[in-house]
């Protein structure tokens, strides 16, 4: 038998919506440093800044998620 | 083409290096302690032949390690006992967390200087007039709330002496540097001072500079102490034994009075080209009624964002560690170990990494924030 709530499957979409775009945010970040490797160390600080907003909403949907399953419990 | 350019940013280089030294630092410590943790578990579930670990206290044990708690376990039954400091209706009650037992399953009265109270699942509530059905003094109403009446708790838990000994390192460490740089003025630093003169270089230079530009003098003792202090917590949160292993980050109350501090500052620092902002935005002005609220919600998310960012960060890679540990007691065979342990000690080096960029970003975006409080009026708005 599975248990488990359904706030783990939201947490898991929110996932995949995150990891799209810490990707997205990883990859054109690396395109850029290889065009101007001399802006790389700039490039990198936005790209954690903007990382960090991206990876809050993925984390916003697990404290939600906890506080879902501490519910059903 | 070689790949040197890819080293030439000094930043990269010394972030990556701070990141891989103070990851090997603590590599071995880990090692040992899982190590040694792994074999006593092991040796527990088969001297306990009785099914004790049950699947479904496992989200629990995991959940009760990365809580506050009234003593601070170290092994088997040894913990130091901790100071419970409680307000209740009969005024300030005191005692130590041994004094009545270990007894949290509320099925016990305590009565602390003619005060009756009950110790459930590590808080203290006052009881029930009589025992329920399941034999404790907590009554529950037909959600399952506890509907107990609670004295305010003020004590000394786990947290708090980890928030002490942090801050007795950060002070014992700080304040030895800033009089080794006033006796050793134009001097090499020395010791302790080459140690984190670079990354007190670092804060300086990639973070408080590009986001306050002419004003950062002033928020550098502010930026700092969050960074170092974020980055210290982050850090002793994962050493699994006496100094470290309260999951002082990972408790929102702790990040949120960071947050706070960041929010106040933004707020106090913020001119009228800020104020301006939020007030009258450039937009059209049948926008207004939709802008400025939006605007205002703004300056409440920043600060909230910071403290979630933070403590589910922190607390997501201690259940992490503690889930991969369980997997061993899930599967219920000594050999998962084999799997496990390799597993939580590569996450373990990815935390240390984390514990880091943590910091690092709880500070930049503090400093963005504040930068953006304090910025000067452009001429292209």
């Amino acid at each position: 038998m599975i248990v488990g709530s359904i706030a783990g499957i939201g947490a898991g979409l929110a996932a995949i919506g995150a990891g799209i775009g810490i990707g997205n945010i990883g990859g054109k970040a690396m395109e850029g440093m290889a065009r101007q490797p001399e802006a790389a160390s700039k490039i990198q600080t936005a790209m954690l800044i903007a990382a960090a907003f991206v990876e809050a909403v993925a984390l916003f949907a697990v404290v939600v998620a906890f506080l879902g399953t501490g519910q059903t419990n | 083409m070689d790949l040197s350019h890819i080293f030439n940013s000094k930043k990269i280089f010394r972030i990556s290096f701070y990141a891989v030294l103070f990851s090997f630092l603590s590599f071995a410590a880990f090692s040992e302690e899982h190590a040694a943790a792994d074999t006593s578990h092991a040796a527990a579930t088969e001297v306990h032949a009785e099914p004790k670990e049950k699947d479904e206290d496992i989200s629990k044990v995991i959940l009760h390690h990365i809580a506050d708690s009234h003593e601070w376990h170290f092994f088997g039954h040894v913990a130091l006992p901790l100071p419970v400091i409680l307000w209740t209706d009969n005024g300030l009650v005191t005692f130590m967390s041994d004094k009545f037992g270990h007894n949290d399953h509320g099925t016990e009265l305590i009565d602390a200087d003619g005060t009756g109270l009950v110790n459930y699942h590590g808080k203290f509530y006052y009881p029930a007039e009589s025992k329920s059905a399941d034999g404790t003094y907590i009554s529950h109403d037909s959600k399952g709330e506890i509907t107990n009446g609670k004295p305010l708790d003020i004590s000394i838990t786990k947290n708090v002496v980890s928030l002490l000994i942090s801050v007795v390192i950060l002070l014992v460490v700080f304040i030895g540097i800033a009089n080794a740089y006033k006796k050793r003025e134009g001097k090499a630093p020395k010791g302790m001072q080459s140690i984190l003169e670079p990354i007190i270089l670092f804060v300086r230079d990639d973070i408080a500079k590009p986001q306050l530009g002419h004003k950062y003098r002033g928020f550098m003792p502010y930026l700092l102490t969050v960074f170092f202090f974020v980055w210290l917590n982050n850090l002793m949160g994962l050493v699994p034994f006496f100094p470290g292993g309260a999951n002082l980050t990972g408790n929102i109350a702790v990040t949120m009075m960071l947050a706070l501090c960041t929010f106040v500052l933004t707020t106090v620092n913020g001119n009228k080209n800020y104020w301006g902002h939020v007030f009258t935005p450039h937009v059209p002005w049948w926008l207004y009624p939709l802008m400025i609220p939006v605007e205002i919600v703004g300056l409440f998310v920043k600060p909230v964002a910071l403290m979630i960012r933070l403590f589910a960060n922190i607390t997501a890679g201690h259940i992490l560690i503690l889930s991969l540990i369980s997997l061993i007691f899930i599967l219920k065979s000594v050999f998962v170990a084999g799997i496990a342990i390799p597993f939580v000690l590569f996450i373990s080096v990815i935390e240390l990494v984390v514990g880091f960029i943590q910091a690092f970003i709880f500070t930049i975006l503090s400093a963005l924030f504040i930068g953006m409080a304090v910025e000067e009026s452009h001429a292209e708005h």
